[in-house]
């Protein structure tokens, strides 16, 4: 019980019996090292399988790893890629970060795989877990961003808040911000119509972030609708009004300026009371949505996936086979398959683990 | 301001505009409270920059104003442009070139809406062949005067005598632009850096040595807006949308507001006479009003162009001080004179407006 590796396997018992029953080594690849690649490699690997597990960064971890704390439990985001990382490292997986795939072929009971350095890779099976990138907010050029300093987007919040004071980027501490929801997502000017989930609840646990902080600063969020779908989301968003005091306020900015002082000034129309608004803020943040990666565009076409309409890879059934594709031995795993939280890229990792192992058993 | 990101943004918005061989068309108000731009223009091109640029005395109104208050229909406007791609193919041209804000916006529409409705564009051939016995080719492009000045603002500023700088401390004039609603808020891919950061006028303003400033309410519309203004009852909502303008940039102190579009460039300098009459207020950090050009007033002056025969002394905020800033020399006497030396006629001092310069100007 000293290996930290076996205390957590322990806390799975039922990976531990379906292990058991594994007998042959079949090589995998997971690409994306992000939460999903981590947690689809290592069970690969406890269920006996031999991966190799690649990123394109330097370092495991994704986009989990920029933020502060997570929804709904505040619990840092550090803390989750650690737990993650710590089982990969303490596993058989074959980890190659700082390599991207260039090229693939499908051929029957082998995938191909040709990285940058010219390596080749042949595969039993391959799980894309490219993940998502984030919306790039200076196509939203109405607020901004990249042009007005005091315009930031989520992510960048975060970073503030792991420096520990709330500063704007003119060095000033901001009496009011604004968060501005569905930036690039929902939203037909960017050809994005799809909903990117968490930009919602991102927003609450950040207002609610900055009142806890700093409580003399005023939040208002400017929303389309709140879409409180995770566990404890609903009470987070409840709570950030009532405890916290966070102003929602319901309709879309229509554009953002900068004042002589780089205070932001901005156009909104409330749609609750059919009122236009202008009101100046030391802070806007965007809540900029969820894409596909790059590297999942990418591979999904090398691969002739099928794709959703809102361009993330389409899983083959969207109630049982969420983890298949239409191309036998490749599998999706995570926001490679569209906006999705950690509670849920972890476990829908999990089950492409098992659809992975079930698919090789058959074949075996 | 992150000023690099900016252009990489900008950069986005580059639009065609092509080298040569235009087909010119007039504006309807212009020649009356700007009369020495489009002349110039057409000076600019053919004598400037050695380029065929060619007008068809048969044009007519696009009848766009008609149009933006609900008296002309669309189908007949639609025909009246068609008409005017009828003369351009007569003429032998394919680049067709605006002189009106207000018609760019129409032309970009009914190009647009054709796109999308190619049955409505069958309808007006139709209609324009019964009518007129015209028929018509698409132009190949659809640019605005100013792109063209954006366009060659290089070889403007190798040939220029003047700059954008104030002659008495050396520094950048500072300059408010106001690309006008219709130019590319209606279809930001027609205009030269889209609908929110346009580089039309701006790109001029840097080429030429100014400092273009971005204040809060720089996108917001001039108070012309057509119904605005047109019905008399609507006016005040008019002088509100300009008063709000005026109040935005007055922090930022501007030198200039140079402005594209006839109707912007119209309220924006005579309304800033009706806000002193109501409220006793008078713009600019001089408190003489902030001067108001075209983009081809600009260009002239700074090619070195006598300021009355480009038609500044129209204008309702006096040029003088900026003319002294830009170290333009002009002759006061000669401000109110035709070209054969008889008088014009001057117009009433007013009453609130204070306007030091009139005084200096001895007129």
């Amino acid at each position: 019980m000293d290996n930290p590796t076996y205390q957590i396997y322990y806390q799975y018992p039922l990976i531990q019996i379906v292990k058991s029953n594994i007998m042959s080594q079949k090589k995998i690849a997971v690409i994306g090292g992000g939460v999903a690649g981590m947690e689809v490699a290592s069970q690969l690997d406890y269920l006996g399988h031999s991966v190799v597990l690649m990123e394109k960064e330097k370092e495991l971890g994704g986009h989990v790893q920029n933020w502060f704390q997570l929804f709904p439990d505040r619990k840092a985001g550090n803390e989750i890629i650690n737990q993650l990382r710590s089982k990969i490292l303490n596993s058989k997986v074959e980890i190659k970060t700082s390599t991207q795939i260039t090229d693939v072929s499908l051929k029957k009971n082998n995938i191909g795989l040709l990285d940058q350095q010219n390596q080749i890779y042949n595969l039993n099976a391959v799980v894309l877990t490219t993940g998502y990138d984030l919306f790039d907010a200076r196509l939203k050029e109405e607020y901004g961003y990249g042009i007005y300093k005091n315009v930031i987007t989520s992510i960048e919040l975060e970073e503030i808040f792991k420096s520990g004071q709330i500063i704007n980027p003119l060095g000033k501490r901001p009496k009011r911000i604004g968060f501005v929801h569905c930036v690039g997502s929902r939203d037909e000017k960017c050809n994005n119509h799809h909903c990117s989930k968490l930009c919602c609840v991102t927003a609450v646990k950040q207002a609610t972030e900055i009142r806890t902080i700093q409580p003399e600063t005023e939040v208002f969020c400017f929303y389309m609708d709140m879409r409180m779908f995770g566990s404890n989301y609903e009470e987070m968003y409840r709570d950030s009004q009532e405890k916290h005091g966070v102003k929602y306020i319901r309709g879309r900015v229509s554009e953002a300026a900068e004042s002589i002082d780089g205070e932001i000034q901005i156009k909104i129309e409330d749609t609750l009371t059919g009122r236009p608004l202008k009101m100046n803020v030391d802070l806007l943040v965007l809540l900029v949505g969820m894409l596909p990666s790059k590297e999942t565009t990418h591979l999904g076409q090398k691969m002739a996936l099928n794709f959703e309409q809102n361009g993330f890879i389409k899983g083959k059934d969207a109630h049982c086979h969420s983890n298949l594709t239409n191309e036998e031995g490749v599998f999706i795993a995570g926001t490679s398959s569209g906006p999705m939280n950690i509670t849920d890229s972890i476990s829908h990792a999990r089950a492409a683990a098992m659809e992975v192992d079930q698919f090789l058993n058959v074949k075996n | 301001m992150h000023k690099v990101e900016k252009k990489i943004i900008w950069k986005e918005y580059q639009k065609e505009i092509p080298d040569d061989h235009y087909f010119f068309v007039r504006s309807c108000i212009r020649q009356n409270f700007f009369p020495g731009s489009e002349t110039f223009f057409l000076n600019l091109l053919r004598k400037h920059l050695g380029k065929d640029i060619f007008e068809d005395p048969r044009h007519t109104t696009c009848t766009g104003i008609g149009y933006h208050t609900d008296v002309v229909p669309f189908e007949t406007i639609m025909t009246v442009v068609a008409r005017h791609f009828a003369l351009m193919t007569e003429a032998g041209y394919e680049h067709m070139v605006i002189s009106c804000v207000t018609s760019f916006g129409i032309y970009a529409e009914i190009l647009e809406t054709w796109k999308h409705f190619p049955k409505i564009e069958e309808k007006v051939r139709k209609d324009l062949k019964i009518a007129t016995g015209r028929e018509f080719n698409i132009p190949q492009t659809i640019t605005h005067c100013s792109d063209i000045i954006y366009k060659f603002r290089n070889e403007i500023s190798s040939i220029k005598e003047f700059s954008l700088i104030n002659q008495f401390n050396d520094k950048p004039l500072n300059v408010v632009e106001h690309i006008g609603c219709h130019y590319s808020k209606m279809f930001p891919a027609y205009g030269v850096g889209g609908a929110e950061f346009p580089q039309v006028l701006s790109g001029m303003i840097k080429a030429w040595g100014g400092h273009v400033l971005d204040y809060p309410e720089r996108r917001h519309c001039c108070g012309f807006g057509f119904r605005q203004y047109i019905v008399q009852a609507n006016r005040g909502y008019s002088v509100a949308n300009t008063k709000k303008k005026f109040e935005s940039m007055e922090p930022f102190k501007p030198d200039l507001i140079l402005c594209n579009c006839p109707g912007c460039t119209m309220f924006m300098d005579k309304w800033q006479y009706t806000i002193a009459e109501m409220e006793g207020k008078t713009y600019g950090k001089e408190k003489i009003g902030i001067p108001v050009l075209t983009y081809e007033e600009l260009t002239g002056l700074l090619l070195g162009y006598n300021p009355w025969d480009l038609g500044l002394q129209m204008h309702q905020v006096q040029v003088e001080l900026l003319l002294d800033k830009m170290g333009i020399q002009y002759d006061e006497f000669t401000k109110y004179k035709s070209k054969d030396g008889e008088d014009i006629g001057q117009p009433n001092i007013p009453d609130l407006l204070s306007i030091p310069a009139y005084s200096n100007c001895k007129i």
